[in-house]
């Protein structure tokens, strides 16, 4: 089995356009939530997001370029831009051939259709455009970035709602530990943050009207955020033999599924996943310093994840960290894994470990040490990654320093 | 404008190209319209004039809005106007 470097990372959130202002974000525990900016707002019960703003794509790509690209289709691109020039890759020859792009995404074009269906629904007119497809499918962004930078090898997209980003990466280092593939270009790209996107959301009753306070007594729901993520995971061998700089090393993973309920946590289920990826990288429990959590704020996820990694971990349980950064960046459902990946390399690469902000009052459901509120240094040597999905899907990566 | 200036500017804007660089006797390839520009032309056509045009990607040939120029482009949509109920 071949080892598996990170050699690019690049994003693009609610709190930064590139990887080195979303990480001085994290260090500073700032918070990207504020006031949701779209048409009707007036009209939405929950008016705060975690939105991506002094945003002009106009500026980024040509005439062209934006009527194929929904905004997810913008983020995702504008990442991988970021994680290839950073890793020196170009792909031409049989390195081309054999490398490929794995995305997490969940809705789509969801800013592509709202705009159509109001087209066509509210507007009444009887046409729309001819790219609403092709720029609303959910491959879009994948297939676009496989076109930019020359990938002929294996690419797709991953959709396990708020696990596809993980499902995504688990997928692209396993092809290359197998040695499928040399490269995989691999992350998640989501923009929900529109009139239906929200309005949807706001349905299920979980979503907070103030802030995203994970783990807190006081949390009262998650926030929606928007955005992307993008890696290069490259065969370690590949990396080295270049000299290339490399940001962690990828050791393992595993998925779960809790076969139980559509929307309700599983603690066996997120419990199970943990220890498989553990198992997978070989790894004793006592080895891991930081979890980047799934920590979405809702009563339910919170509780359950904090006793499955207590199952998992027992007494070391209380000595690691678990944060949960979408308190900054809020929950980016597809494409949250990706960007919460960069606080795991952080805390491995620069020992950092990104704060819980928002934190007020401990909950004695979630008795863990959850870095509240303030970034803190330490030196850890193996993170993992936990995302744990509607529909009872779930996916934890763990990562080693370098 | 003319019906024809109105098409030309659609096409041309399409092409990445000047108006002026648009000649009667241009086929959508010399202009390097691919097929996907096609079909955001005869949107854009169809927006520009109210119309709609019988237009099928499949079968570009037996459809009855001949695109073989742009002299034929600017006679069916003529046509088409011409057919339209005045609202």
């Amino acid at each position: 089995m071949k080892r598996v470097a990170i050699t690019g990372a690049g994003t693009i959130n609610a709190l930064g356009h590139n990887v080195s202002q979303t990480l001085e974000a994290m260090r500073e525990g700032h918070c990207g939530i504020g006031p949701l900016e779209m048409r009707d707002v007036d009209r939405l019960a929950v008016q705060i997001g975690a939105q991506v703003s002094d945003f002009s794509p106009d500026t980024i790509f040509n005439r062209q370029q934006l009527a194929l690209y929904d905004r997810f289709t913008q983020f995702a691109l504008i990442s991988a831009r970021e994680a290839l020039a950073y890793s020196g890759l170009e792909f031409s020859g049989a390195l081309s051939a054999k490398s490929g792009v794995v995305l997490g995404n969940s809705g789509g074009g969801m800013q592509t259709l709202d705009e159509n269906y109001r087209t066509v629904y509210e507007d009444g007119k009887n046409r729309v455009h001819p790219f609403v497809v092709p720029k609303l499918m959910n491959n879009a962004a994948a297939s676009h970035i496989s076109m930019e930078f020359n990938l002929k090898g294996p690419s797709f997209t991953v959709a396990s709602a708020c696990a596809s980003s993980n499902h995504a990466m688990a997928q692209a280092f396993q092809m290359v530990r197998s040695g499928m593939a040399p490269v995989m270009i691999t992350g998640g790209a989501e923009s929900m943050l529109c009139f239906g996107g929200v309005k949807a959301w706001e349905g299920l009753r979980v979503m907070s009207k103030d802030a995203c306070r994970p783990f807190s007594a006081t949390r009262n729901g998650m926030v929606q955020g928007e955005g992307a993520g993008v890696f290069v995971f490259e065969e370690m061998d590949h990396a080295e033999a270049r000299g290339a700089d490399i940001l962690a090393e990828v050791v393992g993973f595993a998925m779960t599924s809790d076969a139980a309920d559509i929307v309700m946590p599983s603690r066996q289920g997120a419990s199970r996943a943990i220890s498989g990826a553990l198992e997978d990288a070989g790894l004793n429990r006592e080895e891991v310093g930081y979890i980047n959590a799934h920590g979405t704020g809702t009563a339910a996820n919170d509780k359950t994840e904090c006793s499955a990694v207590a199952d998992v971990f027992g007494p070391h349980a209380d000595r690691l960290m678990m944060s949960s950064t979408k308190s900054m960046h809020g929950h980016l459902i597809g494409g949250t894994g990706a960007v919460e990946l960069l606080a795991c390399i952080m805390a491995l690469r620069d020992g950092v470990i990104a704060p819980t902000i928002g934190y007020e009052e401990a909950d004695p459901e979630c008795a863990l040490d959850v870095v509240p509120n303030e970034a803190r240094e330490a030196s850890i040597d193996v993170a993992l990654s936990n995302a744990f999905a509607f529909g009872g899907l779930n996916a934890v990566l763990a990562l080693r320093r370098v | 404008m003319s019906v024809k200036d109105r098409v030309i500017e659609i096409v041309a804007e399409q092409a990445v190209l000047e108006p002026s660089d648009v000649t009667m006797e241009s086929t959508l390839e010399d202009l390097g319209i691919d097929s996907l520009g096609l079909v955001e032309s005869i949107f854009a056509i169809e927006e520009e004039f109210d119309i709609s045009i019988p237009f099928n990607a499949n079968e570009p040939e037996s459809s009855e809005f001949d695109i073989s120029s742009v002299t034929t482009i600017i006679a069916g949509i003529e046509k088409l106007i011409e057919n339209t109920p005045a609202a």
